[in-house]
């Protein structure tokens, strides 16, 4: 049979002189993706206010409310002692980044319901590149609500080194990944968009509180053992520390690494998933639409 | 095993033996047909008789179980790229973004192909042109009646130069305007252009005398050929009668409903 295609192929010159895809090829379309999510974001103004509005009501009234209560001491990258909010504003950039990968899991469940999916996934170019590409568009996105939210903190005078701002990119670019790639899997497995109040519930909030973001994990060490190893496996806490230590211009290289491992880990998952011979998209049934 | 349907060049589509089940329940059966090029073939089943199952293994969001599906001997398991850059789609539910314009649609369909911005707008002025929508070039597509809409999902199927265009349900919810409109648009196409159709449907009304028809009925096809064929075949006095006696359903619901 295979070679029965060799043959049509050989004997087609035409179509044999346009086979596969330049690179060029390849960066128009990851261009042409970034484009529309950017594009889309910005038309959702909801989204864009919401993704800020959250870290700030953390920022002024949680952190304000719980200064008083949570001394934090000089743990590294700190140098001096700080204010609470300064220590949870790498939280809460993380949690930027956690809300927006499961909320780009929302839109293509939305977009799979839609349809809009389709329109990415007959698109003849490789459907990993595909997936690949969609997770950097919605990890750009992520970076400009995170820098606006860091530009917002700096007038409420929490102030990183000036490098830090630079030195958090690359950081910001990988955790981003890795949240992104975690809600694309989820993407495949949740079936329907109502069950985004079920990924609120047992993704988000676990994945927040059972971290480093609110809590240095010395001290959650003191109150309950058993969480400080829970929080110890949650990537969330490395992407956290990471985002930390960048921010300060250090690098945590144990996060660095579990970071870095689980991105990888939850991109050949959603890839899998995704997989039309193998993925979950065809066991789960009918496609969108009914009929 | 299979050799394709006619020696004379490659078919435009050919569906072989194709099989697709989702757990126990059989969506489609040992499906064979093919679609020449330059060809207007319609796919006419009622609701749930498997069209949408062979759009997503024809547009490969499914994996093909069993048998073989190639476009232009492009197998759309082996070569997906191949077969794949060949293929204009337009689905059943709507796929564009209602808060972009229409050539802003039309830029993201032409980016995930791999064409270029200056040659993606020239494409994209003369596909609109050829819908008489560019006028509507700069509007949301929110804006855009049913109609239009639709018409904008052909013009974004037919921006990469398709040799192949399938369409699921193409005139479902529109009016009778609308739906004759899409209809002649997709005609002229076949005309002008030699692209193979693929056009599934269930209004019996949308077929035309030198139509080649395929029925297919509860993931079975039960007739394939030209359309006096079908009615022959069958002993019917038309297409509405033919498909009548075949799926053994009153065929008023089939054609009914519509409009």
């Amino acid at each position: 049979m295979s070679s029965a295609a060799e043959h049509a192929a050989s004997v087609a010159p035409v179509a044999a002189a346009r086979r596969g895809f330049s690179l060029r090829q390849y960066l128009i379309c990851l261009k042409g993706i970034i484009w529309r999510e950017s594009l889309r974001f910005l038309h959702q103004r909801e989204r864009f206010v919401s993704a800020l509005v959250r870290p700030l009501v953390w920022l002024f009234i949680f952190a304000a409310g719980f200064r008083q209560v949570l001394g934090v001491s000089i743990i590294p990258p700190y140098e001096t002692y700080i204010l609470y909010s300064v220590y949870i504003t790498p939280g809460l950039i993380a949690m930027i980044q956690l809300f927006n990968g499961m909320q780009s899991s929302l839109s293509m469940v939305y977009d799979r319901e839609m349809g809009n999916m389709r329109t990415l996934l007959v698109s003849p170019l490789p459907r990993w590149f595909l997936l690949c590409s969609k997770l950097i568009a919605g990890t750009a996105v992520s970076l400009l609500q995170v820098y606006a939210f860091l530009a917002i903190a700096w007038f409420w005078e929490i102030e990183a080194p000036p490098l830090g701002y630079l030195t958090v990119l690359p950081a910001l670019v990988l955790s981003g990944l890795m949240l992104g790639a975690l809600g694309m899997l989820i993407s495949s497995v949740i079936k329907q968009l109502e069950n985004f109040a079920g990924v609120m519930n047992f993704v988000i909030f676990p994945m927040f509180f059972a971290s480093s973001a609110l809590y240095p994990l010395w001290r959650v060490q003191e109150g309950s053992p058993l969480l400080y190893y829970v929080c110890e496996f949650n990537p969330f806490t490395h992407a956290v520390e990471l985002i930390r230590f960048a921010l300060y211009t250090q690098i945590d290289w144990l996060s660095l690494a579990v970071v870095a491992g689980c991105t990888a880990l939850f991109m050949i998952g959603a890839i899998f998933a995704y997989d039309p011979s193998r993925g979950f998209l065809a066991r789960r049934g009918e496609p969108g639409g009914g009929a | 095993m299979m050799h394709g349907m006619k020696a004379a060049g490659p078919q435009a589509l050919s569906v072989e033996s194709v099989s697709h089940s989702y757990g126990a329940r059989r969506a489609l059966d040992d499906v064979s047909f093919a679609v020449a090029p330059a060809n207007f073939t319609v796919l006419l089943g009622l609701n749930g008789a498997g069209k949408s199952t062979l759009f997503a293994l024809i547009t490969r969001l499914y994996g093909t179980q069993r048998g073989r599906i190639r476009i232009f001997d492009h197998d759309v398991a082996r070569e997906p790229g191949e077969a794949l850059r060949i293929l204009g789609v337009v689905f059943q539910s709507r796929t564009l973004d209602l808060d972009l314009s229409v050539m802003q649609n039309l830029m993201y369909h032409a980016a995930l192909h791999g064409i270029d911005k200056r040659a993606a707008r020239a494409r994209g002025d003369e596909v609109l042109a050829r819908i008489v929508l560019s006028d509507r070039a700069r509007d949301k597509v929110r804006n855009l009646s049913g109609g239009q809409m639709r018409r904008v999902e052909i013009a974004r199927a037919l921006l990469h130069r398709p040799r192949l265009l399938v369409l699921d349900e193409p005139t479902v919810g529109l009016d009778i305007k609308s739906r004759a409109d899409i209809l002649g648009h997709v005609r002229q196409l076949i005309a002008d252009e030699g692209i193979g159709v693929l056009w599934a449907t269930h209004l019996i009304d949308e077929v035309a005398d030198d139509d080649q028809v395929i029925v297919l009925h509860q993931g079975r096809v039960l007739a394939d050929g030209p359309v006096a064929q079908v009615i022959a075949d069958s002993k019917a006095l038309d297409v509405r009668d033919a498909f009548t006696r075949l799926t053994g359903s009153g065929s008023p619901q089939a054609a009914g409903e519509a409009a």
